[in-house]
């Protein structure tokens, strides 16, 4: 299967993602491979079979609403890259 | 007892002798750190040590077990896959995104080994994000398999795979998405236990495919693996997802023997793609001798094997792209600095911080949920993972254990599969579909290869049944006396 160099372009920019110039080619070749490979379930008859997204069957997971401990601010802001008065800062979004 | 060999020690060999105050947990903790001193620079399988936390943990135990107040883990140094997140002390995924991310918060495990009284020596290698086969994906060391240090550990947790094989700790704790526990553990010659989805907490694990990640343990022996299952098992609040199944004492029936059980060896395992003869030879022993241990032996059908690695490349994938949008540089990990714009922070963000295969991976799982290929992808793979579901529990009406090779080769060399991204998932095909199934899966040594490289042998159960898992894996080790052989190290 082919994956041409505008696809691998565009799913980057899907995924928030720049490839160098230099690698395209190379992802572009990965992804076709298997891609290819990964054609195998299309021969697959799932005629009338339900899609599984986990494999053990857990109904609703219900708990009573009550408040539990929880991070304060200042741990949970421990990590950010940049944060101001309990608030993480990004790059100016309006100008 | 001399104290220039307590590294070697099993789990359930320490708990006697701390227990009976032969040896104490200061001992036991400062010779498994003289053993990572010693072996890890050239074996690279840990990337942080906590040493100073670890010796006040040890200095605990000690009180606790002369206080008589020792829980079921007290004193026992285990290593730690670093995507398991541990207060304090830096979880990095093997990943430049979180190269400087210090957790504020234990996972659950993390919580439950602390309250069992376990000491943590340090957190160990693996594959970025879990992505890979060999641990070669990390972005910050190699590890060396300590069979043979020309080869890779497996992967992902290659790094708790070589430190449990180098007795650099005495059990660690893995994850496993696809086979990352049983393929290292086969490859270090250790035992390597992925549990029933759901049977132990991800809360706090960094999640790669959330649908499919398992946390588990590797050991030295099957006794070991079933202690440490027992410590980390149990219904947690935090995840919606962990069962509510009791959780019994994994240790209570190992030696039940497997007279009555039948195991089935699937057909369709036996003369899949790149096969090793030595792998193939190794495995057929194991049946001779499961068969002669009173066990009966039959062969089953897997109808769908043949679909198993396609489908788990496209739903993995698929749960990686949509996990990993979170790594955006706003709230914890890298941030890329001289980006212009919020979206340029985004790009340069998660273009810098990602390695090759986190990236390909992202791009693969984008591209099969992507407008207009979501059903002929995604969708079909989701069909297909119940049609492989349907094959295990048809599978286990005739059968109580599943058999067969963990991996189709024994270890390969560094840099061998580098290139080849398909031919490194291909080395998943034995393990993956446990994962898709949700059953549990258990490696543990059968034999070695001409070259003496370890052969797994992987045992697969109906769901939550780890209890019959562990007993028949028991019966085996038992039985072939393959277990507790040790790669030719230098002595501490």
């Amino acid at each position: 299967m082919k994956i041409s160099r505008e696809e691998v372009a565009h799913v980057a920019a899907l995924a928030r993602l720049t490839i160098d110039e230099a690698d395209v080619d190379g992802f572009a070749r990965n992804l076709g491979d298997i891609l290819a490979y990964a054609e195998s379930v299309s021969r697959a008859d799932t005629t009338g079979v339900s899609p599984t997204a986990h494999a053990v069957e857990i109904c609703n997971a219900f708990r009573q609403d009550e408040v539990a401990g929880h991070l304060d601010a200042q741990n949970t802001m421990a990590n950010a890259p940049e944060s101001e008065d309990g608030s993480f800062v990004v790059p100016k979004v309006i100008e | 007892m001399t104290s220039t060999k307590l590294y070697e020690l099993t789990i359930h060999e320490a708990k006697g002798l701390l227990a009976k105050r032969q040896i104490s947990a200061r001992e036991l903790s400062d010779a498994v750190f003289g053993r990572i001193r010693q072996l890890d620079p050239e074996i690279g399988a840990y990337i942080t040590l906590a040493e100073d936390a670890a010796r006040q943990q040890a200095t605990q135990a000690d009180a606790h077990i002369r206080a008589g107040s020792a829980g079921p883990l007290t004193g026992i140094p285990l290593g730690i896959k670093d995507l398991i997140c541990t207060k304090g002390i830096a979880t990095t995924c093997a990943s430049r995104m979180l190269a400087d991310f210090v957790p504020p918060y234990n996972a659950t495990v993390m919580e439950k080994l602390f309250s069992a009284g376990a000491i943590m020596t340090g957190k160990l290698n693996m594959d970025e994000f879990a992505m890979g086969s060999s641990t070669e994906n990390s972005a910050f060391q190699i590890t060396r398999n300590p069979w043979d240090r020309s080869r890779t550990p497996g992967g992902s947790s290659g790094g708790s795979a070589a430190a449990v094989a180098a007795d650099m700790c005495l059990g660690a704790l893995g994850s496993d998405t696809g086979g990352s526990i049983r393929q290292p553990a086969a490859h270090c010659g250790v035992v390597g236990l992925k549990p029933t989805y759901g049977r132990v907490s991800r809360y706090g694990l960094v999640a790669f495919a959330s649908s499919l990640d398992q946390i588990g343990p590797l050991a030295k022996d099957v006794t070991d693996a079933a202690i440490l299952l027992g410590a980390i098992s149990g219904h947690d609040p935090k995840d919606s997802t962990c069962a509510k199944n009791d959780v019994p004492d994994y240790t209570a029936g190992l030696d039940a023997g497997i007279k009555g059980l039948t195991f089935g060896i699937p057909m369709e395992y036996q003369n899949a793609e790149g096969m090793d003869p030595g792998v193939k030879a190794a495995v057929e022993k194991a049946v001779a001798r499961l068969t002669h241990a009173g066990a009966k032996c039959v062969e089953i059908s897997l109808p769908h094997t043949e679909h198993a690695v396609a489908a788990y490349y496209l739903i993995a994938p698929a749960e990686a792209s949509s996990n990993l949008a979170r790594y955006d540089g706003v709230k914890y990990g890298f941030r890329h600095k001289e980006a212009g714009g919020l979206k340029q922070m985004y790009e340069q963000t998660r273009s810098r911080g990602f390695g090759p295969e986190v990236k390909r991976r992202i791009l693969l799982g984008t591209y099969a949920l992507s407008a207009g290929y979501y059903d002929a992808y995604y969708k079909k793979a989701s069909q297909v993972r119940t049609l492989i579901r349907n094959d295990f529990a048809a599978a286990f009406q005739t059968c109580d254990i599943i058999v067969s090779p963990t991996a189709p080769t024994p270890a390969f060399g560094l840099g061998e599969k580098t290139n080849d991204p398909l031919q490194m998932y291909l080395s998943d095909i034995f393990t993956l579909s446990a994962n898709l199934a949700g059953i549990p899966g258990l490696s543990l040594p059968c034999g070695f290869s001409e070259n003496g490289l370890p052969i797994g042998l992987q045992m697969m159960a109906p769901h939550f049944a780890e209890a019959r898992l562990l007993q028949a894996a028991y019966a085996f080790e038992q039985a072939a006396g393959v277990c507790g052989q040790k790669p030719d190290l230098p002595a501490a």
